[in-house]
């Protein structure tokens, strides 16, 4: 079993296809949709987990590279910039998945980017600007 | 026992001062009694970093060839509008300011206030230089009416932080019993209890460690956002006749600070502009307050834990606005609040902090250091702040 969250670009010729279909019936992987921008005629953003078997999210992988979807990891599309944090704790009320959370020991608050789900909660509750987010999830 | 503040000065002068955080004191009292702590302990440096809205500093800026008089003129610092209501080259900036293009809350609310005097503190502190814009409209002894160039700390004969009230001795629990999200100073409060933000290093802030004032007063000196600067006043809204616990400390917000020290010797490790969405621009501060254990009553009411300091919920979405509803829904404690939720209404409710309390830690062990190696000294209060029972309240 294999579960990966990526984000996927998709260029304008492509954005009216039904690729999530595709996804779950002809390659058997589960896609679970956590954020999507996608206007008929531009370019459009999905921020989806994968999940299923090993080779079946291989595959799909490859169809969707195929028919020119680029596929990048989540990690490049939000970071928690430690030196502008100043560890207030502000972020965790409002982080649903407690990807952002703080240590009871040290004090000092930690992002966990696999439990993020790009929901950009923190983005407004973070007095320092210590997330940054790239332009295009907005 | 007692000690008195020269003693505990030689002792920083020899060597051979002892020094622990105000968190570290919890321990020693517990195991070895306040007897022999207060015998061992000479100082314990209390911590706070924190948003604190009321800060802002003073100029005074070289006089070109040509003098100008900014009293009675305008000035602004990075399109930041600086008070000029004094004398001729003397303006004040407030950490709140916004630049008069500010779209503020108006067109696309909640605003985002990303630029403002807590910015322009921040800059010059790092060194940096603002682009100053005075306008004047001139005397016989002050002919230029206009200037405008870049300036940083070298074109200022002083620059000091001056900040009429920091460092409250306990705060409001701030929650939202709509059914809106709300944007306040205390962040953005989801509706029907969905989050609760509360503000106090607890254990480690200075006032709730001196409940009754008695060795933070007039003429205290402190660690100011890495200067060593003073207690001047008692800060605006101080209000000490307020309920207490049997511990002496106050079960709402109660006892202010007015500080002082200069921008040159700060640093921005210790000073950071914020931006609340929806609200506005503030200047989180540090600062760091030693207490000198004079004896046995002082070493106990540093010794308060987190367990033995509550702090009272508010309703921001009616109660704080019009004063009408519930004034306090109830009383939490700070281990509470640290435990990262509450209980309020039967209903569990995450916590967040805007102080943080990492670096009021670190405060503390820093200045811990400074007093240990003998680069800070105490000072004797000049005069005490208004105490519990002097009559001296705040309407709010």
């Amino acid at each position: 079993m294999k579960r990966m969250k990526v984000v996927l670009n998709f260029p304008e010729d492509i954005v009216e296809d039904p690729i999530t279909y595709h996804l779950i019936t002809d390659f058997g992987v589960q896609v679970n949709i956590l954020r999507a921008s996608i206007d008929p005629g531009k370019q459009g953003i999905m921020v989806v987990e994968l999940s299923g078997e090993e080779n079946n999210v291989s595959h799909g992988l490859n169809y969707l590279e195929q028919i020119g979807v680029q596929v990048e990891s989540l990690a490049q599309e939000i970071r928690h910039l430690e030196d502008q944090c100043a560890s207030c704790t502000a972020c965790l009320p409002h982080c649903p998945t407690q990807a952002l959370e703080v240590d009871r020991q040290s004090w000092y608050v930690l992002f966990d980017p696999e439990k993020c789900i790009l929901c950009l909660s923190c983005v407004e509750a973070c007095i320092y600007r210590a997330i940054s987010v790239k332009e295009r999830l907005y | 026992m007692t000690k008195t503040i020269e003693e505990i000065n030689a002792k920083i002068r020899s060597g051979t001062v002892v020094v622990l955080t105000a968190e570290e004191i919890i321990d020693v009292v517990h195991k070895k009694g306040s007897n022999r702590a207060a015998l061992e302990v000479d100082v314990v440096t209390t911590g706070t970093f924190a948003p604190m809205c009321s800060s802002g500093a003073f100029f005074n800026i070289k006089q070109p060839k040509d003098k100008m008089k900014l009293g009675g003129g305008f000035a602004t610092l990075n399109d930041v509008p600086a008070y000029a209501g004094l004398a001729a080259a003397d303006i004040y900036i407030g950490a709140t300011a916004l630049p008069e293009g500010d779209p503020r809350n108006s067109n696309d609310r909640p605003g985002k206030f990303r630029y403002g005097g807590a910015h322009v503190i921040e800059d010059l502190i790092a060194g940096k230089k603002v682009r100053l814009k005075a306008g004047a409209y001139g005397t016989d002894c002050y002919p230029r009416k206009n200037r405008e160039q870049l300036i940083g700390l070298d074109d200022m004969n002083d620059a000091f932080l001056f900040n009429p009230r920091n460092c409250y001795q306990n705060y409001n629990v701030a929650v939202n019993l709509s059914d809106k999200p709300i944007y306040t100073y205390m962040g953005k409060l989801k509706p029907k209890l969905g989050n609760a933000y509360y503000c106090s290093a607890g254990q480690l802030s200075p006032l709730f460690n001196d409940p009754y004032y008695r060795t933070i007063g007039i003429g205290t000196r402190i660690f100011f956002c890495g200067a060593q600067g003073y207690v001047v006043w008692h800060g605006t809204q101080h209000n000490p006749e307020v309920p207490r616990m049997k511990n002496g400390t106050p079960r709402s917000p109660a006892g202010t600070v007015a500080l002082i020290g200069d921008m040159r010797d700060m640093s921005p490790k210790w000073l950071r502009a914020v931006s609340f969405t929806g609200y506005g621009l503030t200047l989180s501060v540090a600062v760091g307050i030693p207490i000198p254990i004079l004896d046995e009553e002082i070493v106990r009411s540093v010794s308060v834990t987190d367990a033995e300091l509550k702090a009272p919920v508010v309703d921001y979405s009616k109660y704080y606005p019009t004063g009408e509803g519930e004034a306090k829904l109830c009383e939490v404690t700070y281990k509470e609040l640290k435990s990262g939720s509450i209980q309020i209404k039967d209903k569990d409710v995450p916590t967040g902090s805007f102080s943080s309390y990492a670096l009021a830690r670190e405060v503390a062990q820093h200045l811990k250091y400074l007093i240990q190696n003998g680069d800070f000294f105490l000072t004797q209060l000049q005069a005490p702040l208004p105490g519990a029972d002097e009559g001296k309240e705040a309407t709010i």
